[in-house]
């Protein structure tokens, strides 16, 4: 993987989403900033990954980019076009050139239909091709991503946990997208299947070229996949480098602290490494602190974190972090 | 059946565990002869994925299956008692008293209508027959003791103004109430976060080292139990694969599975780049099982003989054993002649 090309296929540019949180009367009564002025430019061909903790806004980020959601302020723009206000029908072409996996490979199956009409639904919204030419594109697809076409007659029960995330990737990548949303995609499979489907996942981003955006948890996982890393915290991105910089050279506090808790599995690697403990607890999104929203957990904090908001700033070629103390905490 | 490896302090020694289900006319064999024991005062970590049978091993043990399971063992002996040849209410005194489990969500496990206090008070008033005022003061020492803040206060709490790390701290604090010699925490980190889960791992090690209780530690994930466990035992298909020290299994693991496993997560000293090496197809159905080897359709050195019967034991060290027709050297011999020839 390397970084020759450095054409920005997607990019957010102070891109906010906001949910409003009603109380039992309907009146709204606060906002949660899922998504807070997110500067993020995605290069084409490469795999991007986003990680944090659940509430801290990375999967509503992924899906405010492929305009699953509208967002609340901001633009996306997608191949140099802005995509922010398309709405509808003009949506389409972007959708057919921006795709999802989800998560579950259970809920996001319909049950009630079989593999060939769950695949073709997506062919028919996006294309005018003729039945024939639809088999044939959907026994491809199935070929590709490890499944015999023979399994278009089966229903979603009939398969794996596995089988079924090659499915959801068959039905995203059947219309032909440059860009994938991997929303989780392995976090509810085994140990021993999540290999299978990370390694199919590289396969197909070599043979079509494809751009991902892989949001995940599993931190070992994500270093593995990807060219650069985002982390973000409480609707922020507090740090963006390459995966290998990231991991060897984390400067945010909060980056520290996230990457010395992921499990080693390997022992003796695990005694020798220091954590970075943590005090207290993720505070409530739709109350988050001024200044610096990681303040109320960091050792560093000092009396300015509380009212400023930290600019990203890039400390050495392509790593950014939004901490100006980020280099001095270092010892 | 067979002989467990070593023989002292043990506070739990099972044998030949079998537990079967019967469901819908069928039969489902979800534990099919286990043997295993946990010493006093250790950590023991049993690893598989889903449908390995780890938990329903455990729950057999706590005699927390269902109506519709059918447990048999040739031995379960906890603390010197006999525990097969108890009464129902024996069992129920011991069981919740001096061994107690935690699961894995706990976000369902306490009931959202009492409060916290009312969790912990209601086990250490009918466990340990406190007063009110007793439970209250022991109530507010536990919750201390896993960390939670101003226990005073949460003890009037309910559980839906706890974020889950920290519900799962009321949790452990439940089970801690009678001071058990064993705790069985079935996957207690998977729902939470990775800062969380650090904070709770940490939690359990402190606990077992301060009280000296033995923790049997149920997990898929073996970056979990590597700092943590003492020893590990690996299941897959209903049957223990491989037990060993941390070390052993870690840095000479003997069973094809179990090498299988720990090349199919990226390896944290090379920085992960490098390929992942799958293990292809999936896990075995337990309604059906293979005769032979549960691995083998999945296993690169299979042979005829591994699918005729289950093999036995191979027994390397003190503490470690594989359940492999192939000793470890001759597994090591046959990959380097599939790297050569691949």
């Amino acid at each position: 993987m390397d970084n020759k090309n450095n054409e920005i296929l997607l990019e957010a540019r102070d891109l906010c989403k906001y949910f409003p949180a009603r109380d039992f009367f309907g009146r709204k009564k606060a906002e949660v900033k899922a998504v807070d002025h997110i500067n993020l430019a995605i290069r084409k061909g490469e795999t991007f990954g986003l990680v944090g903790e659940s509430g801290c806004g990375k999967s509503t980020l992924g899906r405010t980019l492929i305009r699953m959601y509208d967002p609340t302020s901001g633009s996306i723009l997608f191949k140099d076009q802005d995509i922010t206000g398309l709405k509808g029908k003009q949506l389409l072409p972007v959708h057919k050139q921006m795709q999802i996996i989800f998560q579950d490979p259970y809920s996001s199956l319909d049950p009630h239909h079989n593999v060939r009409e769950i695949l073709k639904e997506s062919l028919t919204a996006v294309s005018g091709l003729s039945t024939d030419e639809m088999d044939g594109r959907m026994e491809e697809i199935l070929k590709k991503v490890g499944l015999k076409p023979d399994d278009m007659y089966k229903y979603a029960y009939e398969f794996s946990g596995g089988q079924r995330q090659r499915i959801g990737i068959a039905r995203a990548l059947l219309v032909e997208p440059e860009f994938l949303l991997c929303d989780e995609p392995i976090s509810a499979l085994d140990v021993s299947i999540q290999a299978q489907v990370v390694n199919l996942l590289e396969d197909l981003q070599k043979e079509m070229g494809l751009t991902y955006l892989f949001v995940a948890h599993d931190l070992s996982m994500v270093r593995h996949i990807s060219t650069r890393i985002g982390v973000m915290y409480l609707g922020r991105l507090v740090e963006i480098a390459d995966s290998d910089e990231l991991y060897e050279n984390p400067l945010h506090p909060y980056t520290k602290a996230l990457l010395s808790a992921i499990p080693l599995a390997d022992p003796r690697l695990a005694a020798q490494s220091k954590r970075v403990m943590l005090s207290g607890e993720l505070p409530s999104p739709m109350n988050v602190p001024a200044g610096c929203h990681f303040h109320t957990r960091c050792m560093y904090a000092r009396e300015e974190c509380k009212n400023r908001i930290p600019e990203m700033m890039e400390v050495s070629p392509n790593h950014f972090v939004a901490c100006p103390y980020a280099g001095e905490n270092n010892s | 059946m067979e002989e467990t490896l070593k023989k002292k302090d043990k506070i739990l020694s099972a044998a030949d565990i079998r537990t079967t289900f019967h469901t819908h006319g069928r039969t489902v064999q979800a534990v099919r002869g286990v043997s295993l024991y946990v010493e006093s005062g250790e950590i023991l970590a049993v690893v598989g994925e889903s449908g390995s049978g780890k938990s329903v091993l455990m729950k057999s043990v706590m005699g927390l299956m269902p109506d519709n399971a059918e447990v048999k063992a040739d031995e379960l002996t906890f603390a010197g008692q006999d525990m097969l040849a108890m009464d129902p209410e024996q069992l129920r005194k011991m069981r919740g008293k001096e061994m107690a489990m935690i699961f894995q969500d706990p976000m369902t496990a306490l009931n959202p209508l009492k409060t916290i206090g009312s969790h912990l008070m209601e086990v250490l008033k009918r466990h340990r027959g406190m007063d009110k005022e007793a439970a209250r003061k022991e109530a507010v020492a536990v919750l201390n003791q896993v960390g939670i803040p101003s226990p005073e206060k949460r003890l009037g709490q309910y559980p839906h103004e706890f974020s889950g790390g920290m519900r799962q701290r009321v949790l452990i604090a439940m089970a801690l109430c009678c001071r058990p010699k064993l705790l069985i925490a079935d996957e207690p980190t998977t729902a939470l976060d990775v800062t969380i889960q650090a904070q709770i791992l940490d939690l359990l090690k402190s606990l077992q080292e301060e009280t000296g209780m033995s923790i049997i530690l149920i997990t898929h994930d073996l970056g979990v139990v590597a700092s943590l466990s003492h020893r590990i035992a690996v299941m897959y298909g209903g049957l223990l694969m491989e037990e060993g020290t941390t070390e052993e299994i870690f840095y000479s693991p003997k069973h094809p599975y179990t090498r299988a496993l720990l090349h199919a997560v990226p390896k944290p000293r090379s920085g992960g780049k490098e390929r992942l090496e799958p293990i292809p197809g999936m896990a075995p159905s337990l309604i059906n099982p293979p005769s032979g080897c549960p691995f083998a359709e999945r296993c690169k050195f299979a042979c005829e003989d591994c699918r005729k019967e289950i093999p036995q034991f191979r027994t390397y060290s003190e503490t470690q054993r594989a359940l492999c027709i192939y000793s470890g050297e001759e597994l090591d011999h046959k990959e380097g002649e599939v790297e050569s020839h691949g």
